[in-house]
């Protein structure tokens, strides 16, 4: 036997993917028995006011209506629903603004009652007859407005409806923009609210057991869930279990609680029988949770080499009408426009505003889609009025190799920006294409544009990082491995499978990843977010795998009488190092040790790993467009992502990760927006019929592609790639139809409805 | 589930009108794509339903003896497409049924369906429209043809009078003969999407094939019903075909269309989208007529 076989690295086919090809999968849904009573939402039909009376008679006597409660029956116990790691420091806690049903109604979709019944048709019928008294209070939709003195207020402690407002002041901006013959670039660049769209609308169930409440639900989030439930009930988190099965798609809409908390308590009023909520779409778009709007100023002051001077930006992120992850996103979205580009003196404003519209929360890209849209087009702006080329441009001032963020600790150890950029160059023939489309005429007109993105892997120093990991030998050398990262879709069960065969030294096959997580049964853990699972994981897994081995090398010492030192695991038997002798395998091992009259052990190891790095994650994105200006219609033709996530783990499974957030961001970019009436604040195109969500056949094929610098920091040389493909295709799109039409277009999506504005405005219509 | 307070499968015409005469509240339901969908909103909860799904005389496209093509009001979009009659003289109708949401839609909606529903961005009316197509209603007194142009009422309103269902589309050989036609959907999407603005175009050109001997301009969602831009169908008739042409007829359609502002697109955008879509169908349906577009 010459050394060990690598399974990291490999495409090993995924471990779900006979069951979800073939339909065996069970998702919430597949396992909620049929007896369960339906539950259903009464949501607002105002956008702002007070609920003055609901009349429930009517509502109560239609057969099989077994419970109707309303927005007075509730116990009030505000609580958070940002799935963020609990704080014990009271002024690190999420806001606690919710309640399980509310009087006082901030948007339209608010949710004002419940109604319990035996079935699907008695409870929509329920909620047809009940009749809500309202008395209505000025709404504001619109992020500015609502800042404004006059402007009707939506949390009663929160004057001007601003959630938070940080800053950031590098050097000395007002001073350094006085400098002679610098040239000045401004810029407004807005992004739209939009929705995840899931596959798998939100839903739970829940029951009791033993006067505990066990909720089964469709989250990212389980043992987050656990405390916020418990929270909202006024409840020991530990009366409370929470179990996550497969789920059909999350992307930060279920990284947060959306209505455990009310399912778990809608079961205790009908005496703990088994109650499931079931989302519709058209609730899963008004009253779930949406991507914050950002409203972005930059002002660029630039010498005429391209370096910049003085640097300023403001932001003004729409919060909707609840906290739920509140400012973390614009904060986010800020804080990388120093690093991206760096600059000396630099001076921003972030603003967090509470409006009357649906709840802005997590969302894949966690405020960098939208920073990566107003700064990348900025930049092509800067390019375009100094008369350079926008790669250039981005090739000499992007963030340069050795760069160290003060605040993360996190450093660029690689040349990654010029790695991925020529690599993407080389990909789509940008120099010749930018040579080709120079000066078009006629209706049809063909472009190409880049933009580059800034991330990070996970949520530290701003807030815990933590991984719990357990493994447990079976009597055939096969293990579980348990974590509270959560498998929603992305392959984490896969590559982590991949990583304790990889250290364990056992197959692949061999190696049974627990995907439901149990808050019972599983070890502590804060779930699926941020790019962090492969990277966080990643350390309990190893180190936990690590544990296990040693535990079997001990036993090995007592079974071969050889020292442990000199033994290792290499295909799943023991070898003698020094001249790779298999001294037994791993199968032979368990059953002895496990069946041992005198020696007898359960072999399992356990660890926690609290991480204490976090690890920037770069790339770009190339488009290619056809604009057809009378149509006033731009097409994708081209579009190539280029990540250095570090070492892959599992090429393919990478690959699909692109795949998936460029198909989110071509949509962003140029046809998803969630629309509402200025008149009643009423969301207009809540369903996907008329949510532009982007169809395969609105996409070229999608093409990925990688640097690979092994991190320093990381247990297997990775770090994230689940949210940064969606970061900077929107702004590669602008860039290339700014290219084609000579047109900046400062708002996605880049609607026909857009573009036939803005080509009238330029006089190309 | 569904909140439906009965179902009652017709097994014949005759038996779907005497269902619709004991049960006048009652909705008929053929493939059901629009049908489910408002009874799942809840407009129609409680509702009866006559299934006319399972009546196989309905289904299908033949020529008749006087050359009309007769296409059944159960014909589904996707067998409406593979027709070789279709394809043969009015392949137009296939390729725009062919744009109707996704595959599933297309397997299960019919074209009866699609226009009795009454909405003016149904895929297949502008093009019955633009080929003066006949509507063939059954009911107790025996069988109408009336003009698509007639059926129309207003929106969701078409002229089914009580216990009447549309059984058949007619297209009389003289709205065919000698005619090529082209079809743009103007949507958001490629796919799985509404109209934002239809328009298709039929011409029948001269023996020389250098004038418009004949043009028909049909648009959805330019109105609240389907309509025919007869003051551009005027300005083009007879004409030598050229480029300025063609914008002279786009530009007349602004006389014809009353588009509305809506969230769903601006008047201003719809009317300008409506003429470049007039002058490119009909471009089109020069190009497949034989003719030469000359500068």
């Amino acid at each position: 036997m010459n050394g060990k076989e690598h399974v990291v690295g490999k495409s090993v086919k995924r471990v779900d993917a006979f069951e979800k090809v073939t339909g065996r999968a069970k998702y919430t849904d597949d396992l909620c028995d049929k007896s369960a009573y339906v539950a259903k939402i009464l949501h607002s039909t105002i956008a702002h006011g007070t609920v003055k009376s609901v009349d429930t008679k009517e509502a109560e006597s239609i057969p099989g209506v077994v419970k109707v409660v309303t927005c007075f029956d509730v116990p009030k116990y505000y609580f958070p629903t940002a799935g963020h790691p609990w704080s014990t420091e009271p002024a690190h806690q999420d806001v606690a603004d919710r309640l399980l049903l509310t009087d006082k109604v901030r948007f339209y979709g608010d949710d004002v009652a419940a109604v319990v019944a035996e079935n699907d048709v008695a409870a929509a019928q329920a909620l047809r007859a009940i009749n809500v008294e309202y008395e209505e209070l000025p709404f504001v939709l619109d992020v500015q407005e609502a800042m404004k003195e006059d402007a009707p207020l939506i949390h009663e402690n929160y004057p001007g409806n601003i959630l938070n407002h940080t800053t950031i002041r590098n050097g000395n901006y007002e001073e350094a923009k006085k400098e002679p013959g610098l040239i000045k670039v401004e810029g407004w660049y807005d992004t739209p609210t939009v929705q995840h769209c899931h596959i798998e609308n939100f839903i739970c169930y829940a029951y009791m057991e033993q006067g505990r409440i066990v909720v089964v639900s469709s989250t990212q989030i389980p043992h987050i869930c656990r405390r916020i439930v418990g929270q909202a009930l006024g409840i020991p988190w530990g009366d409370v279990r929470v179990i996550k099965p497969y789920i059909g798609g999350g992307f930060g809409n279920k990284q947060d609680i959306l209505y455990e908390p009310l399912c778990a308590y809608l079961s205790t009023v009908v005496g703990g029988r088994l109650v499931k909520l079931d989302n519709s779409r058209e609730e899963t778009f008004a009253s779930t949770r949406v991507r914050h709007a950002i409203r972005t100023h930059i002002i660029s002051y630039v010498r005429p080499d391209g370096s910049f001077a003085a640097r300023k930006i403001e932001c003004f992120s729409d919060q909707g009408a609840y906290a739920s992850h509140g400012h973390g996103i614009a904060a986010k979205g800020m804080g990388a426009f120093p690093q991206l580009y760096p600059c000396s003196n630099v001076e921003g404003d972030a603003y967090t505003v509470f409006t009357n519209k649906s709840v802005a929360g997590a969302m894949r890209g966690y405020g960098i889609p939208q920073a990566m849209f107003a700064g990348e087009s900025h930049i092509d702006d800067v390019a375009k009025a100094l008369g350079i080329s926008p790669y250039e441009f981005r090739w000499k001032y992007l963030m340069p190799k050795g760069y160290a963020d003060g605040f993360s600790k996190n450093v660029n150890y690689f040349d990654t920006f010029h790695q991925c950029m020529e690599k993407g160059k080389a990909h789509i023939d940008y120099d010749r294409k930018v040579k080709e489309y120079a000066n078009q005429t006629g209706d049809v007109r063909k472009g190409i544009g880049v933009a580059a993105f800034w991330y990070n892997t996970g949520v530290w120093p701003i807030s815990l990082e933590t991984s719990s990991c357990r493994m447990v030998l079976n009597q055939d050398g096969s293990i579980q491995v348990q974590v509270a990262e959560t498998e929603i879709g992305q392959g984490a069960d896969t590559v982590f499978a991949q990583m304790a065969a990889e250290t364990l030294g056992i197959a692949f096959e061999k190696v049974h990843v627990m995907t439901v997580q149990d808050t019972d049964i599983t070890p502590f853990g804060t779930g699926a977010y941020a790019s962090r699972q492969t990277y966080m994981a990643g350390f309990s897994i190893k180190q936990t795998a690590s544990l296990l081995k040693s535990h079997i090398l001990d036993t090995a010492q007592d079974l071969t009488r050889h020292t442990k030192e000199s033994l290792d695991i290499i295909d799943g038997k023991i070898i003698r190092e020094g001249d790779k002798e298999i001294l037994m395998s791993l199968a032979d091992l368990a059953e002895e040790k496990l069946y041992s009259l005198t020696n007898n052990g359960h072999l399992t190891a356990e660890s926690t790993y609290q991480a204490k790095t976090n690890a920037y994650s770069f790339g770009c994105t190339f488009a290619e467009v056809e604009v057809d200006i009378l149509a006033c219609r731009a097409v994708l033709k081209k579009i190539v992502n280029v990540h250095d996530c570090g070492k892959l783990i599992n090429p393919q499974l990478a690959e699909a990760q692109v795949h998936g957030g460029m198909s989110m961001g071509i949509g962003y970019g140029m046809s998803e927006k969630l629309l509402f009436d200025e008149k009643t604040g009423k969301p207009l195109n809540d369903n996907l019929l008329d949510y532009k969500l982007s169809t395969f056949m609105d996409h070229p094929e999608l093409e990925g592609d990688f640097v690979e610098n092994y991190e320093p920091t990381s247990a297997y040389g990775t770090k994230s790639l689940g949210e940064p493909p969606v970061c900077s295709v929107a702004p590669a799109i602008r860039n290339a139809v700014l290219q084609a039409t000579g047109v900046a277009i400062d708002e996605i999506p880049l609607t026909p409805h857009v573009l036939f504005c803005r080509f009238k405005e330029e006089g190309l219509i | 589930m569904y909140d439906m307070k009965a179902l009652y499968e017709a097994t014949s015409v005759p038996h779907a009108v005497q269902l619709l005469q004991e049960h006048p509240q009652a909705q008929i339901i053929a493939g059901g794509s629009d049908v489910l969908i408002q009874m799942r909103e809840g407009k129609r909860a409680g509702v009866e339903l006559v299934s006319i799904y399972g009546l196989e005389e309905l289904r299908g496209v033949t020529m008749e003896e006087d050359g009309t093509i007769r296409i059944g009001s159960l014909t589904s979009f996707s067998h409406i497409t593979k027709d070789p009659v279709i394809q043969k003289y009015i392949n137009v109708l296939g390729e725009a049924v062919d744009m109707v949401g996704g595959p599933q839609i297309r397997n299960i909606g019919t074209i009866g369906g699609n226009t009795c529903n009454g909405v003016t961005s149904a895929d297949s009316a502008s093009t019955l429209f633009a080929w003066d197509a006949v509507i063939e209603i059954t009911g107790p007194e025996g069988i109408r043809r009336i003009p698509i142009q007639e059926f129309y009422i207003k929106a969701g309103k078409v002229d089914l009078k009580p216990a009447e269902m549309q059984t058949g589309i007619l297209l009389p050989k003289k709205s065919y003969e000698g005619y090529f036609g082209h079809y743009i959907k103007y949507a958001m999407r490629e796919a799985m999407d509404i109209a934002t603005l239809g328009c298709s175009v039929n011409v029948k050109l001269s023996k020389d094939k250098r004038h418009l001997e004949d043009v028909r301009i049909a648009y959805g969602v330019a109105g609240p019903i389907p309509l025919r831009a007869e003051h551009a169908e005027a300005e083009g008739r007879g004409l030598e075909i050229s480029e300025a042409v063609l914008e002279r007829v786009g530009n007349k359609v602004l006389e014809d269309i009353t588009p509305r502002d809506s969230w769903r697109a601006s008047k201003a955008f719809r009317e300008h989208i409506a003429k470049v879509l007039c002058r490119r169908a009909l471009k089109e349906a020069i190009l497949l007529a034989g003719g030469v577009i000359h500068e």
